[in-house]
């Protein structure tokens, strides 16, 4: 059985950013028709071993042997032509060409024209990928832009597949439907190598398992035969605490009131939302679970009054009608916004963190008068570095130097220090490692026993159900009303997910 | 009126085409993602290199050939800084600019006043180059929009970052791109000097790459909209040309001002009417420094 040499065999792979280890001897191996999980904290090194696999970054030291033969790996078209695939984390994609451009850029002599597009349309139909392949990238949500990473990815038809994260934004039921091909590619003899933090679906797909930590492998193991408690207690080399439920506490008024709400998009491609009604009540979080581009970001938008036009209904804040009110005032009345887009939306990228307090601390706190008081956003940067404890090469980075994780503690911690009486948070987080995810839930839901009004909006539907007392569904603009969490499960919130409010399942 | 309207489109053409090859190229670099400012610069030293080359061995199809190798030596030049040592893009472009402005003024100053004869038509009265300006504009939408390696150079301009990840060669196709600009602007500058005026003098391409590279920006992406501008400024170049010959009651100054205030009048319609996405390329002017 084991008298064919691994798909693929690396030995001793090590790589220093200046006096960072970032992979310190890293040994792996991935056999034909196996599922390796490769699990890890970010900052563990999975991405810089999964950039060497793809040719992207080139091994201080350390062999790679593919098939039994010892190969180098000079660029991305020399991993591609041994038949490694990649689907990446940070989506390497073009906003301003089409979901086609996109994926034909990404195959080796292929042009974005008819017989290629229907080449797309039948892998995706037979993966079940949903793709309307002559949009722009820059109207998609985040999910549909994993659907192009994947498809592009299985065009190649790779021997070896690396998914990073593949699975944090899709519902309950696509995940399935990537298990499925994931299952069926296994079954035709590809080697897959799984990045995820969500340990249950690792347990059950995958056959085998890597640990990293610091840059080093940790241990090996097989998956089936742990628990998602023990493999996370392998990643951080401690316990991971499971975030506190939240408080039965009397909830209070109603903080945050959306009453008919309908706004038809500004962009071409957008989602409307159609006669949205949400309560959120102070001392309560509410989460709202929906698959990526069903009118999140639009009706993330009318929360904070970034954008849309509003055809009718209301958004009231403590009783205040602020539905045709720009975000400062929504900040007077005690909201507080986390965006989802971190660099670019919620962050300056080249700006340090000091500075970028200024984005929404203006309005609401003392920053000085009309010179600014760097002092003053020195020490409010510094306050909510030591509390949440995020991590950078120095004391006062760019937010761009920040790793993802990190950078959202910051982001949340900035909302959290103003002390707001609503918090809405998009995707509180995605693309952040375990224990820094803890502590944002955690804070969050802190945040509303103290009286707070939280509200969630999120594709991790495990998050949802962890954090909230009552969850609603948005499915194409439509909002599901909130029902109790302790009254529902998984599955009924993923089959709304895919029914929009008002239409028979 | 009627028998004078193929002349009159002709004189239009014309005086259009210098815009034309120079803003094609530029379309180009900037589409690759790279903002090379110095487009008057490379101009002017394909005039004054393609004249004086044209002028020493008597031919002007030389001199042609010359003035666009100038321009696209003043692109490597460019190339170096803003490619290979990831200088700022809009620094090394003015510096380009300013440079080939003083040495094609040094170069040329022989052959100040020296006329060249006319260079014979090739179909309808129109020259070889215009002929060849009008394969350039199908060829370069042809090649942005149909073919792969317009994908390619598309994708490095939205996103140097995606590309390399997909191991797209960034810097290659960028340097490219900039030498493919820097021939156009060569060609069209000696297109200047050796037929449109058929004289040399300095300073002579009088602002036209920077209206080159306004048009660009009009253009917003599209190669017709490109040309179609560059025409229209033909075409207002030409008519205030008439209309100061034609004793209007308008001083001189302001008719002259007209291409220029056309130019600014479509930047500002265009920025108005545009949303997110309208025209310029996604990593325009970002210098791009592989990580490994």
């Amino acid at each position: 059985m084991r008298s064919a040499p691994p798909l693929i065999r690396c030995q001793g792979l090590s790589k220093t950013f200046g006096t960072l280890k970032a992979n310190d001897s890293v040994d792996l191996l991935v056999e034909s028709g196996e599922i390796h999980a490769l699990l890890g904290e970010n900052g563990a090194g999975k991405s810089t071993f999964v950039k060497m696999l793809y040719g992207l970054l080139k091994p201080d030291a350390g062999t790679i042997s593919w098939l039994g033969k010892a190969v180098t790996l000079a660029d991305p078209d020399a991993a591609r032509a041994l038949g490694i695939g990649m689907v990446f984390q940070h989506f390497s994609l073009f906003d301003d060409l089409t979901v086609l451009e996109n994926i034909a850029i990404g195959t080796a002599g292929a042009r974005a024209d008819q017989a290629f597009a229907a080449r797309v349309s039948a892998l995706a139909r037979e993966y079940g990928l949903e793709l309307d392949l002559q949009r722009p990238v820059w109207t998609l949500s985040a999910g549909e832009r994993q659907r192009i990473e994947i498809a592009r990815c299985l065009l190649q038809e790779p021997r070896l597949i690396v998914l990073d994260e593949p699975t944090s934004v899709l519902t309950p039921q696509e995940a399935e439907n990537l298990f499925a091909s994931l299952l069926r590619l296994q079954a035709k003899g590809a080697g897959i190598l799984f990045i995820s933090h969500k340990l249950e679906e690792v347990r059950r797909i995958c056959t085998a398992a890597t640990i990293l930590r610091g840059g080093k492998v940790v241990a090996r193991t097989d998956p089936r035969k742990e628990s998602a408690r023990s493999l996370a207690a392998l990643m951080v080399g401690e316990g991971v605490a499971d975030v506190r439920p939240p408080s039965t506490l009397e909830t209070g008024r109603d903080l945050l009131a959306v009453r008919g709400l309908s706004v038809s998009p500004e962009i071409a491609h957008g989602i409307p939302l159609r006669g949205i009604d949400l309560t959120v009540r102070a001392g309560e979080v509410v989460a709202i679970a929906g698959v990526a581009g069903n009118g999140q970001s639009e009706f993330f938008a009318a929360l904070t009054g970034e954008g849309g036009l509003i055809q009718s209904g209301t958004v009231s804040i403590d009783g205040e009608d602020v539905t045709r009110r720009p975000i400062g005032m929504r900040r007077r009345l005690g909201a507080a916004f986390v965006p989802e887009g971190r660099l670019g939306h919620a962050t300056l990228p080249q700006r340090t963190l000091s500075e970028n307090i200024m984005l929404s601390w203006h309005e609401t706190e003392d920053v000085g008068g009309f010179f600014l008081s760097l002092d003053k956003l020195r020490q409010a940067a510094r306050k909510i570095i030591t509390r949440f404890d995020v991590r950078g090469p120095n004391a006062d980075p760019r937010a761009a130097q920040l790793s993802g994780g990190n950078l959202q503690k910051y982001i949340v911690g900035r909302e959290i220090e103003r002390n707001p009486r609503l918090i809405v948070v998009d995707q509180p987080t995605w693309g952040v490692d375990a224990r820094a995810a803890s502590l944002i839930r955690q804070t969050l839901v802190d945040l509303a026993g103290q009286g707070a009004a939280v509200l969630v909006i999120t594709q991790d539907l495990d998050e949802a159900f962890e954090m909230s007392d009552r969850i609603a569904v948005i499915c194409a603009g439509r909002m599901h009303p909130p029902v109790p969490t302790r009254m529902t499960n998984r599955e009924a919130i993923g089959l709304l997910m895919t029914t929009a409010h008002g239409e028979a399942a | 009126m009627i028998e004078l309207l193929p002349l009159i489109l002709a004189t239009v053409i014309t005086a259009a085409t210098p815009l034309v090859i120079a803003a094609l190229g530029e379309h180009v670099v900037e589409r690759s993602g790279v903002l090379n400012l110095g487009v008057e610069g490379m101009m002017i030293m394909g005039a004054s290199l393609g004249f004086a080359g044209a002028v020493v061995l008597d031919n002007s199809y030389l001199g042609l050939a010359i003035g666009a190798l100038a321009g696209m030596v003043m692109a490597g030049i460019f190339a170096l800084f803003a490619l290979g040592l990831a200088t700022n893009q809009v620094a090394t472009g003015l510096a380009i600019t300013i440079f080939g402005l003083g040495l094609a003024g040094l170069i040329g100053q022989p052959f100040v006043g020296q006329p060249r004869p006319p260079i014979p038509a090739l179909v309808f009265g129109l020259d070889p180059i215009v002929c060849l300006s009008f394969v350039l504009m199908v060829g370069t939408a042809w090649l942005l929009n149909r073919t792969r390696a317009g994908l390619i150079l598309r994708g490095v301009g939205e996103s140097h970052g995606s590309a390399h990840a997909l191991g797209l060669p960034v810097l290659k196709v960028r340097l490219l791109a900039v030498l493919f600009g820097g021939l156009c602007a060569g060609l069209a500058g000696a297109y200047l000097s050796l037929i449109y005026t058929r004289f040399w003098s300095p300073g002579m391409t009088a602002g036209r790459g920077w209206i080159a590279l306004a048009l660009v920006v009009f253009a917003a992406g599209s190669v017709w909209r490109l040309v179609a501008g560059a025409y229209l400024f033909g075409a207002i170049l030409i008519a205030q040309l008439h209309a100061q010959a034609g004793a209007i009651g308008i001083p001189s100054q302001f008719l002259s001002m007209l291409p220029y205030l056309m130019t600014i009048v479509a930047l500002v319609v265009l920025s108005m009417a545009g949303r997110r996405g309208a025209g310029a390329a996604g990593s325009l002017g970002q210098p791009f420094v592989p990580d490994r």
